[in-house]
């Protein structure tokens, strides 16, 4: 069931941060979310999620989603395997399973307070995932992250979706990183969605892809930054 | 020449190893209680320390084995630890379960917080006049004493941790779609047990000295009144005796409360380590 949103809105006192926005998001595809900060990013990612009691308008979003938040946020008194399997009646070796995707099968019995940063991540995205999402929103879950750890993490997210084909909404301010992984970029501006550009080039990219030195520019245009510096 | 030593500090410490050194500095603390024990023997041995006073520290350690040989001591404090124990279950259980009812929902507290908030201002010894009034002078007012007394550390300490619970994991079980009780049983009980063990000692502290101040009114048995008899012969052994027998208990419960902890907050080895 594709993700319908219609109307939506939200303000936080004077300030309006949706506003009338409208967006749709087809099955399996993968979605970035750029914008500026304070543009609303977030808001629209809790919204989706059913964070948020405050937002009006008509979201038509599926049961079935997993959020990964820029913080793992683990929950510190459960060992890994019952932070995967915790809310669900899901038997033990399914959930071994997606910590074996993520390369965590030997850290099942580990405290989270142990794990490093892109290990607590992954983990994050082993619970996310072994509820067999349709919509899978990712709150910037990489920007807490070393630039190599980031890399590895960009594979494995690609690899696992891949595999499992959620719609995946990404939220992030890093224009690299949505040109690397989506197959649509979206631009919210101004409470709306002012840009939506559909990235065809095959995967693995690369940065230096003429196609996407072009839209990289055109996307910094959009948020608002001269990729040459300011003139 | 005390230039150049002095700019080369890494040399003369660390080349100590670390074992032996922490030995020393143990063996160190011993000698000034030790010390005070041997000076205190000579002045009451001198008679500089009439015994009426206070009793020397040989003629205490002698007066411990008799009171253990002849059981007096073994079952006052098997009467006083008794009366602990169960003001302890009892004003626990109560404390607990009003910081859940207070914690969980806003009606809660605004139906428990603020009649706790008021008992609290209470000085609860001057309470020990009703208590008599009302349960006589047997057990009740005693053990009643210790439930009161142990009951609010354990209510402020549960109900704070479990409003500090981290917002940020409420939202995690909500999109992980748990149900109300597994979010209480997984998320919200979990994280304010820190909190809730902090009030345990703080109660298990404040339980021994509401012992000690119920014992000393009107008991027939106990430590307390085992101290109060001494007082009327003199016998300032069988005094110290008692006190040291009540501070005794007090570090071992505390110490039981210690090993709890390090079992139920094995998580946070990893992070203090």
């Amino acid at each position: 069931m594709a993700t319908r949103l219609s109307g939506v809105a939200r303000a936080f006192g004077d300030r309006v941060v949706l506003d009338s926005l409208d967006l749709e998001l087809r099955d399996g595809e993968f979605t970035a979310l750029l914008g500026r900060s304070g543009s609303g990013k977030s808001t629209l990612l809790r919204a989706l999620a059913g964070l948020d009691d405050e937002v009006t308008g008509a979201i038509d979003v599926t049961d079935s989603v997993a959020v990964a938040f820029q913080e793992p946020r683990l929950v510190p008194w459960k060992r890994l395997l019952a932070n995967i399997t915790l809310g669900l009646d899901a038997p033990a070796d399914k959930a071994k399973a997606a910590l074996a995707e993520v390369g965590l099968a030997e850290r099942s019995d580990a405290w989270p307070l142990t794990l490093s940063g892109g290990e607590a991540q992954r983990a994050s995205l082993a619970r996310a995932l072994v509820r067999e999402p349709e919509l899978l929103l990712l709150d910037e879950p990489f920007s807490a992250l070393d630039a190599l750890t980031r890399i590895t993490i960009h594979q494995l997210v690609l690899e696992l979706w891949a595999r499992h084909r959620p719609a995946v909404l990404l939220v992030t301010h890093d224009v690299d990183e949505a040109l690397l992984l989506a197959d649509r970029v979206l631009v919210l501006d101004e409470g709306r969605i002012a840009h939506d550009i559909s990235i065809t080039a095959e995967r693995p990219r690369h940065r230096e892809d003429p196609a996407l030195v072009t839209l990289r520019n055109t996307l910094l245009a959009a948020l608002g930054v001269s990729p040459e510096g300011r003139s | 020449m005390s230039v150049v030593e002095l700019a080369r500090p890494v040399e003369t410490p660390r080349a100590t190893p670390k074992g032996p050194r922490r030995r020393v500095t143990a063996w160190h603390r011993w000698l000034s209680p030790l010390a005070l024990l041997v000076i205190w023997q000579i002045a009451s041995a001198t008679g500089l320390l009439p015994e009426r006073l206070l009793a020397a520290p040989a003629t205490i350690a002698s007066t411990a084995v008799e009171l253990t040989q002849a059981g007096t001591l073994p079952t006052a404090i098997g009467v006083s630890l008794q009366r602990v124990l169960i003001g302890f279950l009892v004003g626990g259980a109560a404390g607990i379960l009003l910081a859940l009812a207070a914690g969980l929902s806003r009606a809660g507290e605004n139906a428990v917080d603020p009649i706790m908030q008021a008992l609290r201002a209470l000085p609860f010894f001057g309470l020990i006049p009703l208590f008599i009034l009302w349960f006589g002078i047997g057990e009740e007012p005693k053990i009643l004493l210790v439930a009161l007394a142990v009951s609010f550390p354990l209510y402020l300490n549960t109900f704070s941790g479990i409003r500090g619970v981290d917002g940020k994991l409420a939202e995690v079980a909500k999109t992980l779609k748990l149900s109300r009780g597994q979010l209480i049983r997984h998320i919200v009980l979990p994280g304010a047990l820190p909190q809730t063990l902090v009030g345990l000692r703080q109660a298990l502290g404040v339980a021994w000295l509401a012992l000690i101040v119920a014992e000393q009114v009107n008991a027939t048995t106990g430590l307390g009144y085992m101290i109060n008899d001494a007082r009327e012969f003199l016998r300032t052994d069988v005094i110290v005796v008692g006190l040291l027998v009540y501070s005794a208990l007090g570090l071992a419960t505390d110490a039981i409360v210690r090993l709890l902890e390090r079992r139920a907050l094995a998580w946070r080895r990893g992070f203090l380590a």
